[in-house]
């Protein structure tokens, strides 16, 4: 990809994929290895923060009035084809492994429904995908990593080796250092197309129990919602499920794409305009894109043909697509709750139809088992995900009081996507918070690595 | 910090016993802003009772220091007052303003110049003070109360009106030079308002209340706004106000 190479330390105004809310900082690009490794060195007093593609909804990946290491000047990617396994570093986007590995007849082992994530940042939020009932999330998968430390040395970590910060640091957004390098493993593909089942399901009841029912048959699970739908309506679903294809199943339904079973070339398709008329985004507008949304999808549809970029990554077709909130922005509002507590998720989903928010499609998934990561978000359960523009009046009183829910519930909400949380809940939410902060400190005893995250919601 | 909301954590209040203050203040602590210091110049009474009422409503700590407008000399001590107990402050409120009377100023123009050294001079050390705190820690909301009187002055309270008119100019120059500090500026543009400061006075068409105007305040730091009047039909009203001929604009602001 061609690029313009960038100053290679600047001031700048940084904020979220939600553009909200924004600081300022000073911006390190470091091009080698080298200056990588010397990022955490002399650090200003208010700090140091990796940032990777910047994907993160709110404010995890920048640092007002200190200093931000963009991570993606530094590209390495080895693949050990005997072992399965893959070494990148931190700054390599799941876009740039996936160009790499598909064609090869690998995939990455978790792509959230971006692929403009980095390896760090896939780390430092330990996401999840559409496949976390079977595979867990992303650390999961990691084998080992290198980690730049505030002392400056680069430490090997495995759970093996040092199991505390290895899970300190799964999840850890960014507090326990830099990322430099990961060693994970790369599932084996046949085809690059994956074979995809679609289901509408009436209501909320409808589509939890085919999940409940069914997403063991799948690899790939995830329906999307429409929080707009009120009435009989509410919790209307398209539910797509689906695995990568063998090569046989591909000759028998591909037709052309079955002459090159691993063909890979994702393309950006539109780009949304620089600039937006406020207000474009309105209750009737969405309601009706939610409306064409639902009418479009199949009853009932099976064995269908998707390429990864549209099963996995329908959103990346539209570059830029955050800026149809214009330039005040929005946030996106994650939260899981236990299984026991599919009443919490009815009352939430009930309250946001009711609440009347505009809000695009919300994604629904169904968790599997958590992780030994205190920070890390998923746990086996109910998460929705969902859109809002950041001015929405009412908005803020609303989620404190959705989040209340959900922390009474036993559940949390995703620290890769908050902008708001209110900290006094953070405790409750991430009941391991003192462990991590414990292996937090010995690895950052002068507390160099912050973020406005962590400003905000005093995470260390 | 600022949350996507746009509601601070931290705040400095400058005219911390200012109603429309309290009132903005109140929804704060409400809306989880923690740690609020209201700098007032006298910290005893007034700033006592706010202090305790901020606390009811949500805020978990709210401190009170000295502050006087009229002493430029002393600002800078305000300011790193309010640094040294907040840390970072997410928002800074200039609410402190004095309205006097246009037939005083007229007999004692001295008092004139009191008058405009706390409504323009103050806001404009202040706002520069509270510049170079945002600009270090990268980050910040300032809300300037002006007044629709800034938009045209009026025979019968124009050293207040070019006050204000001075404070608002002020205001839009250094909202556009925070840009690039990642910081933002509100600039507020009350009519008639029921608090001290009116009382007595023959309200004036349009009049509102510090509540309304505290909404109003709330409503601009959700939606990211660079101005908000209150009540908000202010905006067009003066849009036709600015542009009237001068004899038919005397006879219409005469009171
Ligand atoms: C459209 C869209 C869909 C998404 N879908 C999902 C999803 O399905 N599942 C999911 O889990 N997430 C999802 N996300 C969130 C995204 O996966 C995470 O926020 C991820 O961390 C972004 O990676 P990044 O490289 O952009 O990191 P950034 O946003 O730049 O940074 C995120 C955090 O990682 C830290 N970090 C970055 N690089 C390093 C490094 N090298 N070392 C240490 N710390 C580092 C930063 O300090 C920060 O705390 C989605 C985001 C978008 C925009
Ligand atoms: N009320 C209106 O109609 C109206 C309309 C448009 C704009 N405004 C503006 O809104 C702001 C707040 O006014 P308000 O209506 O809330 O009236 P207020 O209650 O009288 O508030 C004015 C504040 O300014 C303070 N102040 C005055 N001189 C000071 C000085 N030398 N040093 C420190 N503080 C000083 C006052 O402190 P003390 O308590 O010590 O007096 C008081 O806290 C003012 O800027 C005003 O100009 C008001």
């Amino acid at each position: 990809m061609a690029s313009i190479s960038p100053e290679p330390v600047a001031h700048r105004v940084l904020t979220g994929w939600g553009n909200t809310p924004r600081s300022s900082a000073t911006v390190m690009h470091p091009a080698t290895s080298g200056e990588m490794a010397a990022s955490l060195a002399d650090p200003p007093t208010r700090g140091v923060v990796a940032r990777g593609l910047g994907r993160s909804y709110g404010d995890a990946a920048q640092n007002a009035g200190g200093r931000v290491v963009d991570t993606t000047g530094v590209g390495r990617v080895e693949i050990d084809d005997a072992a399965g396994t893959v070494t990148a570093s931190g700054g390599t986007s799941l876009d740039d492994l996936m160009r790499i590995l598909v064609p090869r007849g690998r995939f990455v082992p978790v792509t959230p429904g971006t692929r403009f994530v980095t390896v760090g940042g896939a780390i430092a939020a330990d996401i999840h995908g559409k496949n976390h009932h079977k595979v867990g999330s992303w650390c999961e998968s990691v084998q080992s990593m290198r980690l730049l430390v505030p002392s400056g040395e680069i430490l090997e970590v495995t759970p093996q080796s040092d199991p505390d910060l290895f899970w300190a640091t799964a999840g850890g957004m960014g507090l326990t250092g830099i990322v430099t390098e990961a060693t994970f493993t790369c599932p084996a593909i046949e085809t690059s197309q994956v074979l995809v089942d679609t289901v509408r399901a009436a209501d909320l009841d409808a589509v939890m129990d085919a999940m409940v029912t069914g997403d063991h048959l799948y690899d790939y699970s995830v329906a999307w919602i429409d929080l707009m739908a009120t009435g009989m309506s509410m919790g209307r679903s398209v539910l797509t499920r689906g695995r990568f294809a063998r090569l046989d199943e591909l000759d028998e339904l591909g037709g052309a794409t079955s002459d090159r079973p691993l063909a890979y070339n994702p393309t950006v398709r539109l780009a949304a305009p620089p600039w937006v008329p406020p207000g474009l985004l309105n209750k009737l507008s969405v309601r009706a894109f939610n409306e064409l949304w639902f009418r479009r999808a199949p009853e009932h549809r099976s064995d269908e043909l998707q390429s990864i970029a549209a099963f996995f990554h329908p959103l990346d077709l539209m570059r830029g697509w955050n800026r149809i909130y214009g330039s005040r922005g929005f946030l996106q509002w994650q939260f899981v709750v236990p299984d026991e507590a599919h009443d919490t998720l009815r009352s939430v989903v009930g309250a946001l139809t009711e609440s009347g928010c505009t809000s695009f499609l919300a994604v629904l998934k169904r968790f599997g088992p958590g992780n030994a990561g205190p920070l890390s978000f998923p746990a086996p359960g109910w998460t929705l995900a969902l859109d809002i523009p950041a001015a929405v009046a009412g908005l803020g009183p609303l989620l404190d009081r959705l989040d209340v829910m959900v922390a009474d519930a036993g559940g949390r909400v995703y620290l890769a996507k908050d902008s708001r949380l209110d900290p006094t809940l953070l405790h409750q939410m991430y009941p391991r918070l003192d462990q991590w902060r414990q292996t937090q400190r010995r690895v950052d005893p002068d507390g160099v690595l912050t973020s406005d995250l962590n400003r905000r919601l005093g995470l260390t | 910090m600022n949350d996507a909301t746009g509601i601070p954590q931290t705040a400095l209040v400058l005219g911390g016993t200012s109603e429309i203050a309290i009132a903005t203040m109140t929804r704060l602590a409400a809306r989880r802003c923690r740690h609020i210091v209201l700098a007032c110049r006298d910290t005893q009474g007034g700033a006592v009772a706010a202090a305790h009422s901020l606390r009811t409503a949500g805020a978990t700590q709210v401190d009170i220091i000295d502050f006087d407008a009229a002493d430029a000399t002393t600002h800078a001590a305000t300011i790193d007052a309010a640094t040294e107990l907040l840390g970072d402050i997410d928002m800074v409120l200039m609410a402190f303003g004095v309205l006097g009377n246009q037939a005083d100023f007229d007999a004692d123009p001295m008092a004139a110049v009191a008058a405009v050294n706390v409504n323009y001079t103050a806001a404009v050390s202040c706002g520069l003070l509270t510049a170079q705190v945002l600009r270090r820690q990268g980050h910040g909301t300032v809300v300037m109360l002006s007044s629709v009187a800034a938009e045209r002055a009026r025979a019968d309270n124009f050293v207040y009106g070019s006050s204000k008119a001075g404070l608002d100019a002020f205001s839009q120059g250094l909202s556009d030079s925070l840009v690039a500090a990642g910081a933002h500026v509100l600039v507020v543009r009350p009519g008639f308002v029921h608090t001290r400061m009116t009382a007595g006075m023959k309200p004036a068409p349009f009049s509102t209340t510090a509540d309304d105007v505290a909404d109003r305040i709330v409503r601009g730091l959700e939606t990211g706004a660079h101005v908000v009047w209150a009540p908000s039909v202010l905006r067009w009203v003066f849009t036709v106000m600015r542009h009237l001929p001068r004899g038919v604009w005397r006879k219409v602001s005469a009171r």
